[in-house]
């Protein structure tokens, strides 16, 4: 099977899916990049970090719409074009800038079906970017992925590889609801197999990434990366550990979770968003309502602390979660 | 007009009586901004946002009027099955995109249906209202700006009726609303909001304009608002009798009147037939709404997603 990375996954979804409707449009700043510049327009980005390169070229600046730097009036048209007869999907640059159109997302196109007596569709996509790692600075890096799954009406996706990108995003596409698709920029060059034909992955089902039998690891996006190596790790020292990916915080698989840690009997959640009222504190909460009876230790979280995130690299490193912090974790709890 | 009106001064009446759950903001003195737009768009192709005060303007776009009644009174056959309420309420089958209870919320959402129609070719137009307190917020500049660059078949109708909730536009609003649309490039006009002739004429260019490719156009109509800002405002911040004054020399519907009569396009008595039909519409509309059950307790959980288990 072809090896893409998680950018070219991307890239690909939105291709395929393109091809396959004419009704699939895409808004957002630069998206193509060079309208009116002095070079003529000439597709010249694909957005800041290339994701959306040659598709201007491909279906024209009818369907890949570079706007003005005004996320409310993008993610309202995206939102108005969605409850008219389009699919479109917004590119929202980065997720910290959620703040200034959030009312877009929250406020209307979260709520038009149930408002409304359940007589609206607003299959919406709005792409953003989280994460830190590229010492990129507090607004530039938040993963804000539990801010809008705490918001009825809106699904939210979070994939960790580029298989799973691909399919999410294509599922996201064809969904008839708001999604918000968080792509993680330090994941956009990691790559593995990911076949050519288009498929879609089904939402609230998610992944065991590695099998065991010691302690359950539940990863959020790319922690889940961290979460293998330290699996992998630890499984040198004979020790099992159960890894499971999310893929989607919105709708949440807790059954998978659930099932894993009856068998496991521990369990240790990485998130790299902030710890308070988080994903984390959900399956956290989940688990020790549902499976309190089965745990042989305390739930344990893995997180980035309490403060924004910081700009210099030295002080990110230790901002973020790490595979040596998971693992300090996970020794300590086994030894309960 | 006269049925906005209706609807509107019983409401009043029964939100005092206590019967109408939550907030009620009352349009009674600017239906001949509604209808002067509306009457010239079509059901299927033209869509409309509306604002916090937006009953007029479903009425004018033709959303059921017995519906919306059992919607304000939250009931199970209203509109929007009572989830909406009053600021709420949206029909998409009558190009309504929802009353909207954020200031600003609906020009983002009206681009996207001029994008649609656009893209779609449908040859449809979108008109947000856009209330004097609205015209303020960002969300405004950004819609103007992106509809002026994408040449979106647009009508920013804003209604200028002197307050944002309690506060004069005198105030709060800088320079002119008509001068901020024609700083973006897009053609705007002021008109007397409590003239018909004059608002439908302006809409008409407007429409026109947006119809034929023209890209997007701004019209400031002066209004007059009969109430306060909700049903129930004491409105201390009113001079004694300027509710009166208004309602004396700036009733839309006493100029209606007054020019069809003169113009003798209708008489006196169907005036009058036309009072009596839409007195008994809303005499219905409010027994209905009053009958109407409860919503079912399950509806609670229902149409948070499309499918939803």
């Amino acid at each position: 099977m072809p090896i893409k990375t998680y950018r070219e996954a991307i890239n690909e979804a939105l291709r395929q899916e393109m091809e396959a409707n004419d009704r699939v449009i895409i808004i957002g700043e630069d998206v193509a990049g060079g309208a009116g510049g002095s070079a003529g327009g000439a597709e010249a980005a694909g957005g800041v970090m290339g994701i959306t390169a040659g598709l201007a070229t491909k279906f024209g600046r009818d369907r890949v719409i570079d706007t003005p730097i005004t996320e409310s009036a993008i993610i309202g048209m995206a939102a108005g074009a969605a409850l008219t007869g389009m699919r479109p999907v917004a590119e929202l640059m980065f997720a910290d800038f959620i703040g200034v159109c959030l009312d877009q997302i929250y406020n209307q196109a979260a709520k038009f079906r149930y408002m409304f007596g359940g007589k609206a569709r607003t299959p919406l996509v709005v792409r953003t970017m989280i994460g830190a790692g590229m010492g990129a600075g507090p607004q530039h890096s938040q993963a804000i992925y539990p801010m809008l799954t705490m918001i009825p009406g809106l699904k939210v996706i979070v994939p960790s590889n580029a298989y799973d990108a691909k399919g999410l995003l294509i599922q996201a596409i064809r969904d008839d609801d708001p999604v918000i698709f968080c792509e993680h920029k330090s994941l956009l060059g990691d790559s593995c197999e990911v076949p050519d034909e288009p498929y879609a992955i089904p939402f609230g089902q998610a992944a065991i990434t590695r099998k065991g039998s010691d302690l359950t690891l539940v990863g959020i996006s790319r922690m889940v990366k961290f979460c293998n190596e330290v699996a992998d790790r630890l499984k040198q020292d004979g020790i099992s550990i159960e890894v499971i990916d999310i893929r989607t915080t919105s709708p949440l698989d807790s059954n998978t979770i659930l099932e894993s840690v009856r068998k496991t009997g521990r369990l240790v959640v990485v998130d790299e968003a902030n710890p308070m009222c988080s994903v984390a504190s959900e399956i956290s909460s989940i688990v020790a309502s549902e499976a309190f009876d089965h745990l042989d230790a305390p739930i344990k979280k893995v997180t980035a602390p309490h403060t924004p995130v910081p700009a210099s690299p030295t002080l990110e490193a230790l901002y973020l979660p790490t595979p040596d912090k998971i693992e300090v974790v996970i020794r300590d709890l086994l030894e309960r | 007009m006269r049925t906005i009106r209706e609807f509107e001064e019983r409401l009043h009446v029964e939100f005092l009586s206590g019967s109408v759950p939550g907030f009620l903001h009352l349009y009674s003195g600017q239906e001949a901004i509604a209808v002067g737009i509306c009457e010239q768009l079509d059901d299927d192709r033209d869509y409309i946002g509306s604002t916090h005060r937006g009953h007029g303007h479903c009425i004018a776009k033709g959303v059921d009027v017995k519906a919306m009644m059992k919607e304000i009174y939250c009931k199970k056959n209203g509109v929007c099955g009572g989830k909406g309420g009053s600021m709420h309420i949206a029909d998409l089958d009558k190009g309504m995109l929802g009353a909207n209870a954020i200031v600003g919320g609906a020009p983002p959402l009206a681009l996207g249906a001029a994008l649609s129609a656009k893209l779609l070719k449908t040859g449809g137009v979108a008109v947000p209202f856009i209330g004097d307190g609205a015209a303020n917020q960002g969300t405004v500049a950004e819609s103007m700006n992106m509809a002026a660059v994408l040449k979106l078949p647009m009508v920013f109708m804003f209604e200028n009726n002197g307050y944002a909730e309690f506060t004069a536009a005198s105030y709060a609003t800088a320079g002119s609303i008509e001068a901020r649309a024609k700083a973006y490039n897009i053609p705007a006009v002021t008109v007397d909001g409590a003239d018909f002739f004059a608002v439908h004429e302006a809409a008409r260019e407007a429409i026109e304009r947006a119809r034929n490719g023209g890209g997007p156009s701004a019209i400031e109509a002066k209004a007059y608002r009969f109430w306060g800002h909700f049903a129930g405002d004491p409105q201390r911040y009113r001079a004694p009798g300027e509710t009166k004054e208004l309602r004396e020399n700036h009733d839309c519907l006493k100029h209606f009147s007054e020019r069809v009569t003169q113009a003798a396009l209708l008489d006196q008595a169907e005036m009058n037939a036309i009072d009596v039909e839409v007195m008994q519409l809303i005499e219905d509309a409010v027994a209905e709404a009053k009958a109407d059950p409860q919503p079912d307790p399950e509806s609670l959980y229902k149409d948070v997603y499309v499918s939803y288990n």
